[in-house]
Order: structure tokens, then C-alpha cells, then sequence
């Protein structure tokens, strides 16, 4: 995060070659490669000289390392694709603008840089709009291009026109409309740094296609940010050692990692702090990954979905070190009950979040890996908690996430399975175990939003960061096979992608399979399909009486036929002895394919605390709700 | 499913939450830790906050899209040019308990074309103006109304007088008061202008921009008026 939050140094005007020089010369002492990649790209690469507006869109990308963009073709977009044609830069040319948007934010998940998608005016730009508000809420960085009308008609109501500056400013981390074709590579280059550096977040850059359209021999700047934007590196010291003697006293500590961690490559970094202080671990959704979870101090997820164990945990603590959270609703449950003996210490980049909602105690400003390093070296001697840690691992076996599984049936070993009736119905849980069983340690899962979403947290073991990607804040459904789709192209070969779905979530998006088989990329979908919005259906029970309006299908389509129409290969697991072999099969499969797993319908999550209910007080069956 | 299974699929096991134990202590509304038997809340408070902006479209927008997403109870919002053409002066006045009001500050800092927020002084220079036109049946008693309230007749015929006010909100409000005997027809009020006094910045203090000292050295700072309020 350091050397991303570095900036290359200020762009000196690129008129001639001989100023080029002077550029790559200034930014030398930078000395990395990825610094190298920024300054004087047309130099290294001989490319051509931008000759109009598009072109110099389509090289502020380049110049900043983009490898892959996603999006739609449209009218007013068509000058930016007229560019790509000649560049370097994938295009994946996706089934619906709410895909692109979802893929590019995946692919800024699991990589790291942010995500590129495209889109025309007014309905392309409008069915961005759910994936950049996903990414608003996550703090995923991803960058948005939008074809806007030609500038005399904007205001005219014109075809396809679209107040797309408007409609995004509340969900975008900034915005702009590029009103000079002599401008508009910069606008680029500088939205690409907005979106990743600081808090990252969405930016887009709204382009008028007579300013894309327009001549110019404009190189766009190096991608900075624009000098009024500013985040703070360094906790301020006297707030570091305070904290410090905090923990150093504390009896009962724990630490809350947040997405922030992931974000801000401070992973290593905290599992150092937690492992060498005995400090037990919770996360957040976000922040799966950031933590082993098969490690002894991993109390896993936290909040509405979380686990017993984390919720006793940051309800009793009396030191809560917490890093790149936002203290979110899901996860504090009702504020009043939420840690309320704790001092709470606060990492977070973003000053806007510090005791926004829970009172930061020991509010520091600054990078989570730069912060937590500084109270590392603060810290000399652990906390007295060993108390403690054995009261958090009486949790751990107090509330085991242990399910039920038919009396033959061990959870731990599929490969038993053959002995389970064939009229049981295939609890969720088994199918995600075994899919994680079947897969490496670095595999990514991708999620849509509801109760599969839940079980893939609780039952999927993480350990490793950037392998967890789903739509945490906003929970939009329909995020996972899009998600699969920019997670695919971000991870390394030998990552697999398994995208674990609802029926409800993966039939809103499921047109991106078109895009799966056309690109040929190796992803797994696993539909968990109960014939429900499930979660509701599961609320439905507890609050409303089991009336269960609008939220029974009865009916779904037949997913694994659906995934071979479009010339993916299908599978379907109606019983516990098809699950490994079904799983099996579909992940040898060098391509897309789907398994419709049909579950058990009546399955529900828990442990679960209400929507502002006491963290402490999670209930473990609905009898407790 | 069979209802034999109904059971199984119920839940997990462990202790209920009845069985568990619970801390004592609890936090407030705004997530501060309180002592459950004082529990105090922050009253919500009047205040100016002065930000300097980049001059450009989708600015104020921006800003006041800001307060209406995260409901800040704003009262008035003023933006004008400043000394330098590149940039504006918002002038906004807020009532908020102080955890709010420090949210807001962090809010707008974090948009990009921001330069600078701060929350003036309750000393601060304050001003708002109003246009109020009332029937003039009675000219003289008009004239001598506006004269208690420096009041500067703008416009006048047989039938209406419209007078201008300029000062604290709360002189406006008396003035409009006052007016109110002879009948007032139709209002126009400004929000609050405002600057800090003698020589210090209204720009914020410690501000890492060339904004600050651009600003502080305008002479409009260094003038101060013993008037009003």
C-alpha cells in the first residue's frame, strides 16, 4: 500500500521528446518498475501520438498498467472502442452493464488495481450504476467510463441522455464530466489514482463523444491525484503509545480486522501483531482472508451471520484493536450493547469513519499496514489475557458451527457419503465444505447476496487474503457470476474460481455465462437452489408469521440445462453421495460450468442476531429470535 | 422435508442467550461509552462552517447532495466567489449535536474539490440580508421602523415600501417582527455570509494549501467593524 500510496512525482508537461526525457529522468530515483510503467509511456512502448480525445482516454489506461477492461458497446461509448481497437488493453465485452461494473469490481478485489468497466449513455451508464455503488460501499477501487451525448445536446434531453454526473455522485468516492478533449486523458489518469489511492472507491469519468471525437495531440499526465485530495500516512505518535499502553494492560484484547486490512496490504502484518501478542482475531465480511481461519486465535466473522465465538468475543473484550472498519450495522447489531466495556482503539485511513459510529477511544489516522507497524513497535509486552484466550476457545467449542448431518454422515469426511439416504435432502453447509475440499488454499470464491453468501463465510475455511470476494455492504444480488468472471481474469492460473450462488441471485445475472463460454475462462458456479429468496423466506418465518410473500419460486428453471444451452457444461446433485464426484467433475472442467445443487429448502442461518439486536444475545435456532 | 427431521435443521447448539453471561455496560446513541445510570446525550448546537471550493460545475451540488444524503440538519447554505477566481466560499450553518457537526467537517474534507473546511468562532463576523416588501399605508411609521434597524428603503410606490436589512439573523427576525404591524407582503432572505476576525484566515488554520495564505492576506481580514450582534 506504501509504494501505491506514494504517488509518482508531478507530471512535467509532455510537448516534446525532449521534455519526456526530463520526465522519465525526475521519476528515476521512484525506481520501481510499476513507477517506470507511468512516465513516458510513449517513449518505452512507441506508441503512436494520441491524435483525438478517445485516443488519449484509451492511453491514460495504458499508461497506467491496465490490463483488462469490461463493458458494453454503445452510440455515445463508440470513439473510446473505436480507440481500444488498436490497444493493447482486453477488452470482455460482457452481457449487461451491471456485469461489467460487478466484474471490474472483482477484478479490484482480487488484484488490487483498480477495475475498468465501460459503458454508453444514458441505460449503460444507469445499469452501471449498481455495480458503482457496490463498489462505493466496499471501498473497492474501480474506475467507470461512460459515453455521454455530444456536449451541444447535453441538457436537451437528448436520445440515451443520461445525467450520469448527477445520478453517480452519491455513489461514487468522485466523479467527472470531461468538458476539454485537450483534458479529458488527464481526467482519466487522474480518476484511475482517486480510485486506489487513500480509501480506495469508485471513480468515473462521464465523456461527451464530441470531446472524445475531437483532435487533440494531448498525452494524458501520469495517473495522480489531484493535489486538493490528501490521506495521512502516520498515526500521529502520542495517540500510537497511548494505544499501546492500552493493549500492553489489557486483559481482555482482541483485534477486528476490516476490509480496510485487505485493501491497505496489512495482513501480514496484523497476523504478525496478533500471533505475537496472543491477541484473539475477529473479522469482518470484507476482511475474510485477512486472518487464517484455521489459526488457534481465529474467532472468524463477526455480526448478524458472525460466528458465537467472535460474537462473545468483541461483546465482552475490554480492548478492541480495531483496523479498516467502518462499524458497520451488520456487524455492531444495536450500538448500546455493542463491545460495551471495551476501549476502543481505531485504525482507519479515512478520519470521516473514525467515531462515526462507535466512539474511538484511540483514533488513528492512517495507512492499516503503516498504523498497525507503528503500534508493532510500541508494543513491547503482551497483554496478561491467557484467561481470556481460554474463555475464547471455551466459545469456540461452546458454540461449534458443527451442523446435524444424517447419522452415517461425517461432515469431515465426504467421502463417506455413499451410505446417506437418497431421499435426505443435501444440506448447504456439506456442499460448501466439499468445495472447499476440493480446491486449493488460494482459490477465490465469488458470492451473489443471501443465504448461500452466509454459509460461504461460516463454512468455507479462508486463509489467505484477496480470495474472498462478494457484495458486503450494498448485497447486491446477482454480484457472483459477474464477480467469477473479473475475479477469473485478476487471479493467477493456478487459482480456481468457484462462485458459490443462490437461484434467486444467479437468475439475475446469469447472462454473463454467454460471456464465460465466448472468453472460455475456468469458472465453477455451484447454485445452492432451495426454490427461494431464502434469506427472506428465513425471515419470513421468524417476523412475519411464515407468510411467505413473493419470496417461494416453487419452481426454478433447470440451472445445469440453462449453463448448456449457452455451451457450458452442467451438472446437478440432488443427493449427498453425487456431491464430491459432481464437485469433482465440474472443476476438472476447462471452462465454465455450473452445478444446480438442489438443498434443503427449509435450511436456515445461525447463528443470527436481529437487525439492531444485542451481539451477545445471537440466537442459534428461531426459537431464540 | 419430514417433520421427523424438523428438529436437525432448527439451528445450532450451545448455550441459550438467556444462559450467557452479559457486560454491564452500555454506549449511547453516538456509540460513546456512557455510565447507564447518567446517560447523557449532546445536545444539538448552532454553528458556521466556511469551506473553500474549487470553482467548478457539480461543486455545490456535491455539498448539499452530501447533507441531504447523510440527513445533517442544515439551515442555510451561501457560496460566492472568493479573491481568487478558481475558487468559492460555501458558507453553511448547521445544528447538530457536536459528534454530528465533527462528521460533517470529515464529510466535506473528503470531497475532492474541497480546499478546506473550518468551523468559525462563535465571535465571528455574521451577516445575512433581507428584502421585505410591506403595504405603505402608513410611509411614516414605514420610515421610522427601518430606521431603527438600519434599514434602507430600496423601492417604494403608493401601495408598497420594500426595505433592506442587513445583520445577525436574529436582527432580521426582530426587524421582520416589527414589520409584521403594517403587513408584509413578500420576503427574500440570503443565508448566512460570515468571516472570521482580525487577521486570521477564514480558509482553515494549519491548512497544507496555498489557498490559506492567499486568503489571509487580503485586507478584507484586517478590517474590523465594531457593529452588530
Amino acid at each position: 500500500m506504501s509504494e501505491r500510496a506514494t504517488s509518482v512525482s508531478p507530471p512535467e508537461e509532455q510537448h516534446d521528446d525532449q521534455n519526456q526525457d526530463q520526465n522519465q529522468d525526475a521519476q528515476q530515483p521512484q525506481g520501481d518498475a510499476e513507477t517506470d510503467e507511468f512516465s513516458a509511456p510513449s517513449a518505452e512502448t512507441q506508441a503512436e501520438p494520441v491524435t483525438t480525445g478517445a485516443e488519449s482516454v484509451v492511453r491514460a489506461l495504458e499508461n497506467a498498467g491496465v490490463e483488462y477492461a469490461f463493458g458494453v458497446q454503445g452510440g455515445a461509448i463508440m470513439p473510446i472502442y473505436d480507440a481500444l481497437y488498436d490497444s493493447e488493453i482486453q477488452h470482455v465485452t460482457m452481457a449487461h452493464e451491471q456485469g461489467a461494473a460487478h466484474a471490474a469490481d472483482a477484478y479490484g478485489i482480487v488484484s488490487g488495481e483498480p477495475g475498468v468497466c465501460l459503458a454508453t449513455s444514458g441505460p449503460g451508464a444507469t445499469n452501471l450504476v449498481t455495480g458503482i455503488a457496490d463498489a462505493d460501499m466496499d471501498s473497492d477501487p474501480m474506475l467507470a467510463l461512460t459515453g455521454q451525448v455530444p456536449t451541444e445536446l447535453v441538457g436537451n434531453d437528448a436520445f440515451q441522455e443520461t445525467d450520469t454526473t448527477g445520478v453517480t455522485t452519491p455513489v461514487t468516492k468522485d466523479n467527472t464530466f470531461a468538458a476539454d478533449p485537450d483534458g479529458v486523458g488527464t481526467d482519466v489518469s487522474e480518476a484511475f489514482a482517486l480510485a486506489r489511492e487513500g480509501r480506495p472507491g469508485p471513480t468515473l469519468v462521464d465523456l461527451p463523444k464530441d470531446v472524445t471525437n475531437a483532435e487533440t495531440d494531448a498525452e494524458p499526465d501520469a495517473p495522480e491525484t489531484p493535489d486538493t485530495y490528501e490521506f495521512t500516512e502516520e498515526a500521529d505518535p502520542e495517540i500510537v503509545a497511548a494505544a499501546a499502553e492500552q493493549i500492553k494492560t489489557a486483559n481482555r484484547p482482541v483485534m477486528l480486522l476490516g476490509g480496510g486490512v485487505i485493501k491497505g496490504e496489512a495482513s501480514e502484518t496484523c497476523r504478525e501483531f496478533a500471533i505475537e501478542h496472543e491477541i484473539p482475531v475477529v473479522t469482518t465480511m470484507p476482511a475474510i482472508g485477512a486472518f487464517p481461519e484455521d489459526h488457534e486465535l481465529a474467532m472468524e466473522m463477526a455480526g448478524m451471520h458472525g460466528t458465537g465465538y467472535a460474537n462473545m468475543a468483541i461483546t465482552h473484550c475490554d480492548t478492541m484493536v480495531a483496523v479498516g472498519t467502518r462499524f458497520d450495522d451488520r456487524l455492531t447489531g444495536g450500538i448500546e450493547t455493542f463491545a460495551p466495556d471495551a476501549e476502543i482503539i481505531h485504525v482507519d485511513i479515512d478520519p470521516a469513519e473514525i467515531s462515526k459510529n462507535i466512539h474511538a477511544d484511540y483514533p488513528l489516522v492512517g495507512d492499516a499496514d503503516t498504523v498497525v507497524s507503528q503500534l508493532a513497535h510500541a508494543v513491547e509486552n503482551s497483554p496478561q489475557a491467557t484467561k481470556w484466550r481460554a474463555q475464547c476457545q471455551q466459545w469456540k467449542s461452546d458454540y461449534s458451527m458443527a451442523y446435524d448431518v444424517p447419522s452415517e454422515q461425517s461432515a469431515d469426511e465426504p467421502s463417506t457419503s455413499s451410505k446417506i439416504p437418497e431421499d435426505e435432502p443435501v444440506r448447504p453447509e456439506f456442499v460448501v465444505e466439499a468445495l472447499d475440499e476440493a480446491t486449493s488454499d488460494r482459490a477465490v470464491v465469488t458470492t451473489g447476496v443471501g443465504q448461500h453468501q452466509m454459509w460461504a463465510c461460516q463454512y468455507w475455511t479462508f486463509t489467505e487474503p484477496r480470495t474472498w470476494v462478494s457484495s458486503h455492504g450494498l448485497g447486491a444480488m446477482g454480484y457472483g457470476l459477474p464477480a467469477a468472471i473479473g475475479a477469473r481474469l485478476a487471479a493467477d492460473d493456478d487459482q480456481e474460481v468457484v462462485c458459490i450462488d443462490g437461484d434467486g441471485s444467479f437468475l439475475m445475472t446469469l447472462q454473463g455465462l454467454s460471456v464465460a463460454v465466448r472468453e472460455n475462462l475456468d469458472i465453477t458456479v455451484a447454485v445452492l437452489n432451495n426454490e427461494y429468496i431464502g434469506m427472506v423466506r428465513q425471515w419470513q418465518d421468524a417476523f412475519f408469521e411464515g407468510r411467505h410473500s413473493a419470496s417461494e419460486y416453487g419452481w426454478t428453471p433447470e440451472f445445469d440445462t440453462i449453463a448448456e444451452a449457452f455451451g457450458a457444461t452442467g451438472f446437478r446433485i440432488d443427493t449427498y453421495d453425487e456431491v464430491a464426484d459432481t464437485i469433482a467433475a465440474a472443476l476438472s472442467e476447462d471452462g465454465p460450468s455450473v452445478i444446480d445443487v438442489h438443498i434443503d429448502p427449509q435450511a436456515n442461518v445461525y447463528p443470527m442476531v436481529p437487525s439492531g439486536g444485542d451481539n451477545g444475545q445471537f440466537a442459534l435456532a428461531e426459537d431464540q429470535l | 422435508m419430514t417433520d421427523g427431521n424438523g428438529d436437525r435443521r432448527r439451528g445450532l447448539d450451545g448455550p441459550a442467550p438467556e444462559e450467557r453471561p452479559t457486560p454491564t455496560g452500555r454506549r449511547n446513541e453516538q456509540g460513546i461509552r456512557i455510565d447507564p445510570a447518567v446517560e447523557a446525550t449532546h445536545e444539538p448546537r448552532r454553528t458556521v462552517i466556511s469551506t473553500l471550493v474549487e470553482h467548478e460545475p457539480g461543486v455545490l451540488s456535491d455539498v448539499s447532495g452530501l447533507f441531504s444524503r447523510r440527513q445533517f440538519n442544515i439551515e442555510s447554505l451561501t457560496v460566492g466567489p472568493t479573491t481568487d477566481e478558481d475558487r468559492a466560499r460555501i458558507t453553511l450553518v448547521v445544528e447538530e449535536p457536536d459528534p454530528g457537526i465533527d462528521q460533517i467537517k470529515k464529510q466535506l474534507r473528503k470531497l475532492v474539490p474541497v480546499i478546506s473546511v473550518r468551523e468559525l468562532e462563535s465571535d465571528a463576523m455574521r451577516r445575512e440580508l433581507a428584502l421585505v416588501k410591506i403595504d405603505a399605508d402608513e410611509p411614516a411609521q414605514v420610515s421610522a421602523v427601518a430606521d431603527m434597524y438600519d434599514g434602507k428603503t430600496v423601492d417604494s410606490c403608493p401601495e408598497t415600501a420594500t426595505i433592506e436589512i442587513t445583520g445577525s439573523r436574529q436582527k432580521i427576525d426582530a426587524a421582520i417582527e416589527t414589520f409584521e404591524q403594517f403587513g408584509i407582503r413578500e420576503i427574500d432572505r440570503t443565508g448566512t455570509t460570515a468571516l472570521a476576525r482580525g487577521i486570521q484566515s477564514t480558509a482553515a488554520p494549519a491548512s497544507t494549501t496555498e489557498s490559506t495564505a492567499t486568503e489571509a492576506s487580503q485586507p478584507q481580514n484586517q478590517y474590523a467593524p465594531a457593529d452588530d450582534d
